[in-house]
C-alpha cells in the first residue's frame, strides 16, 4: 500500500495523460449509458390512445329527469406489446340536460385523477380524494374545491336516433386548461 | 473554491480516498499487461448499467417475458442496441475472465500472500457464469427455454438432493412463472450483489498486496494515475469497440440478421425444438457431456467438472513448489486447449448435422414469423405470443400436412415442410388447390392422369378422368373458352385470398361461368351438385368448392355424400379422432393460402 502522503506535482505531460484518461474512459462509459437512456426516454416518443367516438349506451338507458348515470367506455386498448380488443378503458357520466340534450363528463377528477362520485343528495359530483365539488353540468360547485377546472366535458353524438356515441379521451390532471393526453 | 473543498474534505475525507484510489505505486511503471482486471470491472459496469435499463422494460412471467423482450428488441427506440450490448458484453466478459485467470496462473500471482484473492477471483468467475446461465433463460424464447431446461435437469442428477434442488431452482414441478421470477431475482438481485461484495473485496485485497509486477526494475515506478489509468481507459474503449462490432456485425457484413442479440420464437413446451444449444461459452460442457452414456452423466456434468474446479481451487497451495507451479500452468493451458477443442468439435458436429441445420432454419423462420404476427397494429393477445404461432396457419399448416397428409398427397412436390418423401405420391398435389391454375390442370387431358392430379388414385380411370380425356380433349375453341369461364367461376367459389383481385375483375366471366356450370352442354351437373337440388350426385359438391368451410368439411369427412361418398379412395375422415377442429381449420387455411 504505497501511497504518498502528499499528491505528486503534476507536469504538462501528466495533464495530457489525465485529460486523455478522462476523455477515453468517459467515451467508453458513454456508450452503455447512451443506449440505456435512449430506451428509457422511449415513452416520450409514443402516442397515447387517440380519442375516437365510442358507442356508450342507448338513449333509453338514460333517465329523463336529468339524473346522471355512469357508463363504462369499452374500446380496443394497446398497452406496450399487448393489444386487447373491446376492454373497459374508462368511464363517463351521461345525463340529459334541461333542454333534453345529452351531456357527457369524464369521471376523472381534473385535480389529481381520482374518479368522482355522483351524490344524489347534493345533486352534483364529489371527488372522494380531496373533496372537489362539481355541479351536475360539471362546473365547480364550491370555490374551495382544489380542482383547477370543471369536470371534462366530452363530445357526444346521437346516431341512428338512439345510439349515444362519445368521443372519449383523458386530459392532463392539475392544469387549468383541458390538455388532451395523447 | 479551495475553502469549499477543504470544508468537504474535513467532513468526508475524500482526499484520502482519492489518494488511496489513484496513487497506487506500480513497480516498473504502467504496462499494457496490467489492463485486464480493469477491463473486467468495466464490462461488469456495462452489465449493471444496461441491465438496470433493461430491467425497466422487462416483465418476468411466462406470458410477458418474451413479449417484453420483443418490445425492447423491436419496438423501443434503441432497444436492440441496449440488449445487444448486454448480450455481447456477457460473451466478452467470459473471454476476459479466462484471459485474466490465465495471466494470474502463468504469472504465479496466486502465490502467498494472494491466495485469498485468487479464491475470490474464482468465486467471481463462477458467479459470472451463473449470471450468464440465468440470463439466457430470461427472454423466454425457444433457445433459452430448452437450453436452460437441460441445465436445470443437470441439477436434478445431483445425488440425494438433486430433485429437490431442481424443484427449488425451477420454482415448481415444471417451468413457469416462478422459474422466471426466480431466475430474474438471481440474475438481477442475488448474483450481482454477490459479485459486488466479492469484487470490492477482490480489489481491496489486490490493493493491499499490490500488483504482481513483472520486471519491477525495468523502468522507474509510476503511479496508477494517470499512466496506468490512461492505458486502462484505452483498453476499456477497445473492449467497448469490440462489443459494438459484435452488435453491429449483421449491418457491417450485410448478413440480414437482426442487429443486436438474437430473439427466437416464444418458448413453447408443446413444440419440439431440435436447435437447442447453450450459449457458445458453455458449448464445451455440452460436447463433453456427449462422452457419457446413460447413467454416467453425473461424471460428465458434476463429478469431473467439480474435481477440476477443486484442483483449480487448490492451485495456490500446489503452486508453492516450483514443480507445482509448472503443473498449474500446464493444467490451465491443457484445460483451455481442451475447452477450445471441445467447442470446435461441438460447432463442427453441428455444421455437419443436417437435421440440426434444418431445425435452426425452422427456428429462424418461426422467429421472423412471430415478429410479423406481433407487430402493431395487431399486437400480442393477453394470453401471450406463443398463441400467435400456435394459431398461425403458415406455421402450423406445413407441420400438420407433413404429419397427416404427406403420406399420399404432396404440396408443390414436397411434404409441406420442404422435405421430399422418398415414395411417389398416391394422391393429388394440393399446392394452389381450387385456384384457376390448379383447376385448369385438372381439366387438362394431358395433366389429369399424372401423379400431380389423379394419377396415383383410383379416380385415374374414373368418370371425371374419362370425361376430360375424351370430351375435353376434343373441345372446339368456343368450348375451350366456355371451359375457361367454368374454371374461373368454380375457382371463385373458393374465395381465395390470392385471387381476390382477379375474381373482382372477372366478375362478368364468373357470372357466365356459373351459368355454364349449370347448363347441360358443360355436363358438370350430370355428376356434381351446384347450388340446385340433386337427388343422386356422384362427384363432390361444387357449391362453395374449395371454400374454407368446404375444405374443412371435406378433410373432416371425405366419405360424406357431399364429397366422394362411397367412391372415396383411401382418404380417412380426419374429424373422427384424427385431428381436432382447430387443426383441420389451420390445415384448410394454409392450403387456401389464407394467413396474416
Amino acid at each position: 500500500m504505497d501511497q504518498p502522503e502528499r499528491l505528486p506535482k503534476p507536469g504538462r505531460r501528466d495533464f495530457l495523460k489525465k485529460a486523455g484518461s478522462v476523455f477515453v474512459g468517459g467515451l467508453a462509459a458513454t456508450v452503455p449509458m447512451a443506449a440505456g437512456f435512449t430506451v428509457f426516454v422511449d415513452p416520450l416518443r409514443r402516442q397515447g390512445q387517440n380519442g375516437d367516438f365510442v358507442r356508450v349506451a342507448s338513449i333509453e338507458s338514460l333517465p329523463a329527469d336529468g339524473v346522471p348515470r355512469r357508463f363504462s367506455i369499452v374500446a380496443d386498448r394497446s398497452d406496450a406489446w399487448n393489444k386487447s380488443m373491446q376492454v373497459p378503458v374508462g368511464a363517463v357520466y351521461l345525463r340529459r340536460s334541461a333542454d333534453q340534450k345529452i351531456e357527457a363528463l369524464n369521471v376523472v377528477c381534473p385535480h389529481l385523477g381520482c374518479f368522482v362520485d355522483y351524490l344524489a343528495g347534493e345533486k352534483g359530483f364529489s371527488c372522494p380524494c380531496h373533496n372537489s365539488k362539481f355541479g351536475l353540468d360539471g362546473r365547480l360547485a364550491d370555490p374551495k374545491s382544489p380542482s383547477p377546472r370543471p369536470l371534462d366535458t366530452l363530445e357526444v353524438e346521437l346516431r341512428n336516433g338512439t345510439e349515444i356515441w362519445v368521443k372519449f379521451r383523458n386530459f392532463l390532471a392539475g392544469h387549468a386548461e383541458k390538455i388532451p393526453v395523447s | 473554491m479551495k475553502a469549499l473543498l477543504d470544508w468537504l474534505d474535513q467532513r468526508t475525507g475524500y482526499r484520502r480516498i482519492v489518494r488511496y484510489t489513484l496513487y497506487e505505486n506500480i513497480p516498473g511503471g504502467a504496462r499494457w499487461r496490467y489492463v485486464w482486471g480493469s477491463t473486467l470491472v468495466f464490462t461488469l459496469t456495462i452489465q449493471v448499467i444496461t441491465g438496470i435499463f433493461l430491467w425497466m422494460a422487462y416483465s418476468p412471467s411466462s406470458q410477458t417475458a418474451w413479449e417484453s423482450v420483443y418490445y425492447i428488441q423491436h419496438e423501443m427506440t434503441g432497444g436492440w442496441l441496449l440488449r445487444g450490448i448486454h448480450h455481447f458484453t456477457a460473451s466478452v466478459m467470459n473471454v476476459l475472465l479466462v484471459l485474466h485467470l490465465m495471466q494470474v496462473v502463468i504469472d504465479g500471482a496466486y502465490r502467498a500472500p494472494r491466495e485469498m484473492n485468487f479464491w475470490f477471483g474464482l468465486g467471481l468467475f463462477l458467479l459470472v457464469l451463473a449470471l450468464s446461465l440465468t440470463g439466457y433463460l430470461l427472454p423466454w424464447d425457444q433457445k433459452g427455454y430448452w437450453a436452460t431446461k437441460v441445465a436445470t435437469n443437470i441439477a436434478a442428477i445431483v445425488p440425494w438432493i438433486g430433485p429437490m434442488l431442481q424443484r427449488l431452482v425451477v420454482g415448481g414441478a415444471d417451468y413457469g412463472h416462478h422459474t422466471l421470477t426466480r431466475f430474474f431475482a438471481l440474475h438481477a438481485g442475488v448474483l450481482p450483489a454477490a459479485v459486488v461484495v466479492l469484487l470490492v473485496w477482490h480489489i481491496f485485497l489486490f490493493r493491499r498486496h499490490g500488483i504482481t509486477a513483472k520486471d519491477p526494475k525495468r523502468r522507474p515506478d509510476e503511479y496508477f494515475w494517470p499512466d496506468q489509468v490512461l492505458k486502462d481507459a484505452v483498453a476499456c474503449l477497445a473492449v467497448m469497440a469490440a462489443i459494438l462490432f459484435l452488435v453491429l456485425r449483421p449491418w457491417l457484413f450485410g448478413t440480414g440478421e437482426d442487429l443486436g442479440a438474437e430473439l427466437g420464437a416464444p418458448a413453447d413446451p408443446s413444440e419440439t425444438y431440435s436447435a437447442a444449444r447453450p450459449e457458445w461459452y458453455f458449448l464445451f460442457l455440452f460436447e463433453f457431456l456427449k462422452f457419457f452414456s446413460g447413467g454416467t452423466e453425473i461424471w460428465g456434468a458434476i463429478i469431473i467438472p467439480g474435481l477440476i474446479l477443486g484442483v483449480i481451487f487448490l492451485m495456490p497451495i500446489i503452486g508453492r513448489w516450483q514443480l507445482g507451479h509448472l503443473f498449474n500452468v500446464g493444467l490451465s493451458v491443457s484445460l483451455l486447449a481442451g475447452a477450445i477443442l471441445l467447442t470446435y468439435l461441438a460447432i463442427t458436429h453441428d455444421q455437419r448435422n443436417t437435421s440440426y441445420q434444418v431445425a435452426v432454419q425452422e427456428a429462424r423462420r418461426n422467429a421472423v414469423r412471430v415478429r410479423a404476427l406481433a407487430r402493431p397494429p395487431r399486437g400480442i393477445p393477453l394470453t401471450g405470443a406463443v398463441n400467435l404461432l400456435r394459431d398461425d396457419p403458415l406455421t402450423q399448416g406445413p407441420k400438420l400436412f407433413s404429419k397427416n397428409c404427406a403420406g399420399c398427397h404432396r404440396y408443390d412436390g414436397h411434404d409441406g415442410t420442404g422435405a421430399k418423401p422418398a415414395e411417389e405420391p398416391t394422391a393429388a398435389d394440393l399446392k394452389g388447390f381450387a385456384s384457376r391454375e390448379w383447376l385448369s390442370g385438372l381439366m387438362d387431358p394431358s395433366r389429369i392422369p399424372t401423379l400431380h392430379y389423379f394419377g396415383g388414385t383410383k379416380f385415374k380411370d374414373g368418370r371425371m378422368a374419362r370425361f376430360v380425356a375424351r370430351d375435353v380433349a376434343k373441345y372446339s375453341p368456343e368450348n375451350k373458352e366456355k371451359l375457361r369461364k367454368v374454371v374461373v367461376a368454380l375457382s371463385a367459389e373458393a374465395k381465395l385470398k390470392s385471387q381476390y383481385a382477379a375474381d373482382k375483375q372477372d366478375s362478368q366471366a364468373i357470372d357466365e361461368g356459373r351459368t355454364l356450370i349449370a347448363t347441360e352442354d358443360m355436363r358438370c351437373t350430370e355428376c356434381h351438385k351446384f347450388y340446385q337440388h340433386d337427388e343422386d350426385p356422384t362427384g363432390p359438391d361444387l357449391t362453395g368448392y374449395g371454400s374454407r368451410q368446404w375444405l374443412i368439411d371435406c378433410i373432416g369427412d371425405p366419405g360424406h355424400a357431399r364429397f366422394y361418398g362411397k367412391r372415396n379412395d383411401r382418404m380417412p375422415a380426419f374429424a373422427q379422432d384424427r385431428l381436432d377442429a382447430r387443426s383441420i381449420s389451420l390445415l384448410a387455411d394454409w392450403l387456401r393460402g389464407d394467413w396474416y
